[in-house]
């Protein structure tokens, strides 16, 4: 990178920025500065880590220590210790639960150690808003090894022959996509980066625009050389305003060093890259709709055929690739296909980054190799359980995936195997639920975002969404009758049966899933008026275990609306016709005398 | 052409390449039910979005169902259009709508030619499952002089969109909101009378439901018809005599004309007479002005504009006042027939009959809702008193004969009244697309040559093309007239005449498929645009058969002229007979 000795690295991801980073990393260089270090240490804001349950991050290179939570006020303390007398600030150090050590280098920890990254390979490594980083770290090779050395059809065959899969969920073959687009004859043809991410909790390819934004852009040029495309156009959500800025920042830059526009490193090939901003639809994923949104139309999905590679913008043949398929493109050239290919399983080459959310310990972004378990993603990555509670149910593929249960933690993670055991990839959301989460309640909570996110144009998706919403909250509410658990069934298999698009086609995933999955739960539900994870407030009871009331009152003063009575040294009576099952009499009593039921 | 076999239904078929599945099963004779489908195939329109889901098919090797209106067969296919998960399906999807959709049948507009109403009955529905706990989307009613959205009906198929988009390109009418609350509606959910729209009336003609109807006003007039203080006469639109008698389960393209005027003397108007005669009226006045101003340009005289263009559509004329400000001097000054007989009834006819101007109820039947709002307009009011009071449409007209007890088929035919229901053939043609402009040319030609026509019949002029053009030889003078109809072809001609490109000395528009014979008020198409055809035929037929073919021909229009008009372009015809337009764009939001 340069002739510093050392590199403090510190994370401008959006979460560490949301926990003060920015004011870590001009408190470091304000200090660095004011001891005359200016010429020995540099100060480099970076994307994503990965380790956001810890974060802010900083990092310091060449020994590799990774520090967590480090406040603004903690910047003297690093460069008076770390950098001026080369001790480790022990305090900021990272704690491996299992072991209660301190663990000094990241590859020592659990969080990294089967991490494998390809796609995040420059994230939390160098400076997004420096492109001169980005060279140093193999940037562009890949692009100008394509564009002086192979035919669009030999690149293409590198892209098939590494057995990429879309990284946006669907899995479809990106050589093939390609291939496909590259037949379509027509004097205009466009790429697109599908920036539109959209599942609740997953936030990867915002994590890669704004840790490592040429990447994505190199990937596309070397798209637009193959399928024959000029354009390039990027369609991210406005809600991404970091990710916006160094997108904007890195096409400037590329521009500069000729690395978009016309006559690119000389080779006479033309390829410039627009922003397109989304304003947040999650059906603008989908990309028939997607493609409308940006020609100024309701962003709603059409029929395919015909196929984007056909028809698409503008009615010209378009290539639609997701952030995460493109970051992975100069790497597949650079190191070669057979590389790529080695990682992974038969039908799923590489890697896949997943948004690591619930109830694990190390919350964060990781990105691991096609066919680890979850097994080791939730217990091994994710640290297990918070709290030492049991696990219960892991729900991948976002809002249109299926949740899955401990006998498919030592399923290996790949497109097909997800599919069939009931769920599928998708963007790569993995939210973790515990004994504590019910899974009724779990389905209606995805639902509730289908129902908001649905565009609304296909009749199954618009209304029968709405009613499965409608049948799980009679469920919560203890309204259930024996025939809802049918209904539910039936509705479901319908809607996927015919919806329009992907989203209507996989909206009912959670709710089948969980059915399957746990149906003496929806039983329990309906049968009993239980709610055996004690979360669905309708369903619970409060009251007082005799035994344990020392008539202490203390339950009686927290209660906001008067339900519980009883005199000072007497046992305790909670009125259940008064009490909204706040919960406050059970945080209070000392005794373990309030019981949910 | 190339073919491709597939087997629908157990049954092998051969169809051209392209074809969707749902045209391949008609071609058997399986009629796979669809509901947000729509092809006006006379009018080049089809309307496939897929939407609705009920055309659900199941096809062998594909993963889920697939709508059968919009997907293309393919070779050894085979669809099943009537197995156990297809009529699952289709009856979950048919429950879920209704589930969403009001249940006050009994009293809607639509009731009996509701197409959600009939699908429910083909598929069986008898119950709509967990009603009582689904939410109902809801919006506020939107009322206005022609049309009400009422759009808790609407079922999101979209049909008023395609018609109002990209065949109007008027834009009144989007989709708006996400998922379960998504409407059609104007921009911003802003009241259609403050939106681009035109009172075109195609959107009510084409939805399915009763989201979309027109402003009744059958029980004013039935009240009216009571009152013994008022003098109640009526007017009748070409058009509707064209295609009212479907309304009576007679084939399109029946002319009823007599039976009509029987029925309205049996509903109790004072007099019946014909907006036809009012039509010969116009073409006096439009024709005039035309050769007024082509000889005027023709002698150079620069602040003269070409090409004229006709002025009897509201619609059309509210299109140009939005959306075309810069060219509002090149529309005719005439008003539309509907306006002129008001303005002659309650002034001319008024005086004749003894009756004061508020006494007398003029009542317009048009197969047009725009007429509604037009004879609202202020600068067709005296002292607030409007020249035609009320307008209701033939779908009204033949509501109101049904409550009467009316059998209109057996009904004897009788004449108009005289002196406003006498007309010429050429007044008739007013209700087709061509017709203005054929009668204009008919008046014309002679006033200018001085000579007879020896041939009426304009059939290069005539036909359903949506922009037509023909030469006339006004006696070594070669007249070039367009024709549009559809305000999407009209903007064609319009933008045409902006850059400076048209080549036209007239033009006639007309803003519905077909002209007013294809109107918004007409009895519902239900999809079957050939019905337009028919009633193409039934006025050229009718025309055919009047003794007198030339407006300027028609004895009681010269008659008036002698007594009370004078000449045509006088200062009182100005006065009575022509309008002014205004700029209407600054209510309006434009589409790019």
């Amino acid at each position: 990178m340069s002739d510093y000795k050392i590199h403090l690295l510190v994370c401008g991801g959006t979460g560490c920025k949301a926990s003060e980073s920015a004011q870590v990393v001009s408190n470091l260089k304000k200090e660095i500065e004011s001891q005359g270090l200016s010429d020995f240490a540099q100060v480099v804001t970076t994307g994503c880590f990965g380790f956001c349950e810890k974060g802010p991050i900083v990092k310091i290179i060449p020994d590799n220590t990774f520090y967590t939570q480090v406040k603004p006020a903690d910047a003297k303390e690093i460069v008076d210790e770390h950098i001026v007398k080369g001790r480790k600030v022990e305090h900021l150090l990272y704690v491996d639960p299992d072991k209660n050590e301190k663990v000094s280098d990241s590859k020592g920890m659990n969080f990294y150690k089967k991490q494998i990254r390809i796609a995040l390979r420059n994230c939390g490594i160098i400076d997004p808003e420096n492109i001169g980083e980005y060279i140093a770290r193999d940037g562009y090779e890949a692009l100008g090894k394509v564009l002086t050395s192979m035919s669009p059809e030999e690149a293409i065959d590198v892209v098939k022959k590494s057995g990429i899969r879309g990284r946006g969920g669907a899995g479809f073959p990106t050589g093939l996509k390609w291939e496909l687009t590259r037949q379509t004859q027509s004097d205009v043809k466009y790429v697109v980066c599908n920036a539109d991410e959209g599942d609740p909790g997953a936030f990867m390819d915002r994590s890669i625009l704004e840790g490592d934004p040429h990447s994505v852009l190199e990937a596309m040029a070397i798209n637009g050389y193959c399928t024959g495309a000029g354009h390039g156009l990027i369609y991210i959500r406005a809600e991404y305003p970091l990710a916006i800025e160094r997108l904007k920042i890195a096409i400037k830059q590329a521009r500069e060093y000729g690395l978009l526009g016309n006559d690119i490193l000389g080779t006479g090939f033309n390829f410039d890259v627009e922003l397109r901003y989304g304003a947040g639809a999650f059906v603008c994923g989908e990309e028939t709709a997607l493609i409308h949104s940006m020609e100024g139309s309701r962003g709603e999905p059409t029929l395919k055929p015909p196929f984007p590679s056909v028809e698409g913008y503008l009615k010209k043949p378009t290539n639609v690739n997701n952030v995460e398929t493109y970051a992975n493109i100069p790497v597949i050239f650079n190191r070669g296909a057979a590389w790529f290919a080695s990682i992974g399983t038969e039908k799923s080459k590489g890697t896949k980054v997943f948004a690591l959310a619930g109830k694990v310990n190390n919350v964060g972004l990781i990105e691991v190799p096609m066919g680890i378990t979850l097994r080791e993603v939730i217990f091994e990555i994710g640290g297990g359980i918070k709290g030492g509670k049991k696990f219960k149910a892991v729900q991948t593929g976002g809002p249109s995936g299926g949740c899955l249960t401990e006998k498919h933690l030592d399923t290996p993670i790949d497109y097909d195997n997800l599919i069939a055991v009931g769920s599928m990839m998708g963007s790569g959301g993995m939210v973790v639920m515990d004994e504590d989460d019910c899974m009724v309640d779990v389905a209606k909570y995805f639902l509730d975002f289908t129902v908001e996110e649905s565009c609304g144009k296909c009749s199954p998706c618009r209304i029968g969404n709405k009613r499965l919403h409608e049948l799980l909250d009679k469920l919560t509410k203890g309204k259930g009758e024996k025939q809802d658990i049918d209904r539910l069934i039936n509705l479901s298999n319908v809607i996927k049966d015919t919806s329009l698009c992907g989203l209507g086609q996989s909206s009912p995933n959670p709710v089948l899933a969980t059915i399957s999955n746990f149906r003496d739960e929806y039983e329990a539900h309906v049968f009993d008026k239980k709610c055996p994870a004690g979360v669905c407030k309708d369903l619970m009871t409060y009251s007082i275990v005799d035994e344990n009331c020392v008539g202490c009152t203390a339950c009686a003063r927290a209660c906001p609306v008067g339900a519980i009575t009883g005199e000072r040294k007497e046992v305790h009576f909670i009125d259940a016709a008064l009490c909204i099952k706040c919960g406050a009499c059970m945080e209070k009593c000392k005794f373990n005398a309030v019981i949910v039921k | 052409m190339e073919k491709v076999k597939l087997n629908i239904d157990n049954k092998q078929v051969e169809v051209a390449k392209g074809t969707t599945i749902f045209k391949a099963a008609k071609q058997m004779g399986i009629d796979i039910p669809v509901l947000c489908y729509m092809h006006l195939e006379d009018l080049g329109i089809e309307h496939k979005p897929g939407g609705c889901r009920i055309c659900v098919v199941e096809v062998e090797g594909r993963r889920n169902l697939a709508p059968s209106c919009s997907t293309e067969v393919a070779e050894g296919m085979v669809v099943k259009t009537h197995s156990v998960r297809v009529l699952n399906a289709r009856k979950t999807v048919m429950e879920l709508i209704l589930s969403d959709h009001p249940k006050d049948c009994l009293s809607c507009a639509k009731s009996g030619k509701c197409d959600l109403q009939n699908m429910a009955v083909k598929l069986g529905i008898r119950d709509i499952p967990n009603q009582d706990i689904a939410e109902m989307s809801t919006y506020r009613m939107d009322f206005s002089p022609s049309l009400i959205r009422d759009m808790d009906k609407c079922i999101m198929c979209r049909r008023c969109e395609t018609m109002c988009n990209d065949f109007q390109t008027v834009g009144a009418l989007s989709a708006i909101n996400r998922g379960f609350n998504s409407v059609v509606a104007p921009a911003f959910e802003m009241d259609i009378e403050d939106s681009t729209c035109t009172y075109c009336g195609q959107c009510v003609a084409v939805c399915p439901t009763g989201a979309l109807t027109e402003v009744d006003h059958t029980n004013q007039l039935i009240e009216d018809l009571a009152n013994p203080e008022k003098t109640v006469i009526v007017q009748t639109a070409p058009a509707v005599r064209a295609a009212l008698g479907e309304e009576f389960d007679m084939p399109a393209g029946t002319s009823v004309t007599g039976q009509m005027v029987t029925a309205l003397r049996e509903l109790g108007f004072d007099y019946v007479f014909d907006t036809d005669f009012a039509a010969d009226l116009t073409i006096m006045e439009e024709g005039t002005e035309l050769l007024d101003r082509l000889t005027k340009h023709l002698n150079g005289d620069k602040s003269v504009k070409l090409p004229i263009l006709t002025s009897c559509c509201p619609s059309w004329v509210n299109f140009f006042e939005q959306q075309f400000i810069d060219m509002l001097d090149i529309p005719s000054t005439a008003r539309s027939p509907q306006q002129m007989f008001g303005a002659i009834a309650k002034t001319y006819f008024a005086d004749k009959i003894n009756v004061k101007r508020e006494n007398l109820v003029v009542v317009s039947i048009m197969p047009c809702l725009a007429k509604k709002y037009e004879c609202q307009r202020d600068e067709f009011k005296v002292d607030g008193n409007p020249d035609v009071d009320y307008s209701i449409t033939t779908r009204e007209l033949a509501s109101l004969i049904k409550r009467a007890n009316i059998n209109l088929a057996i009904l004897e035919k009788q004449d108009f009244d005289a002196p406003l229901g006498e007309s010429t053939g050429a007044g008739v043609i007013f209700g087709v697309t061509g017709g203005v402009i054929e009668a204009a040319t008919r008046t014309a030609y002679e006033l200018h040559t001085g000579k007879e026509l020896k041939k009426v019949d304009f059939e290069e002029l005539r036909g359903l093309g949506g922009i037509r053009k023909a030469t006339i030889d006004f006696d070594g003078l070669p007249i070039k007239i367009g024709i549009a109809h559809g305000l999407g072809n009209a903007r064609k001609l319009l933008e045409d005449i902006r850059a400076g490109k048209s080549e036209f000395h007239a033009i006639e528009i007309m803003a519905c498929p077909g002209g007013c014979i294809g109107g918004g008020g007409q009895p519902l198409h239900h999809g079957d645009s050939s019905v337009i055809q028919k009633r193409f035929e039934a006025i050229y037929a009718e025309d055919k058969g009047k003794k007198l073919r030339k407006s300027h021909e028609n004895p009681y229009i010269t008659k008036l002229y002698e007594e009370f008009l004078g000449k045509p372009m006088s200062e009182k015809a100005h006065h009575l007979l022509h309008t002014h337009y205004v700029d209407k764009s600054k209510k309006i939001i434009y589409m790019k």
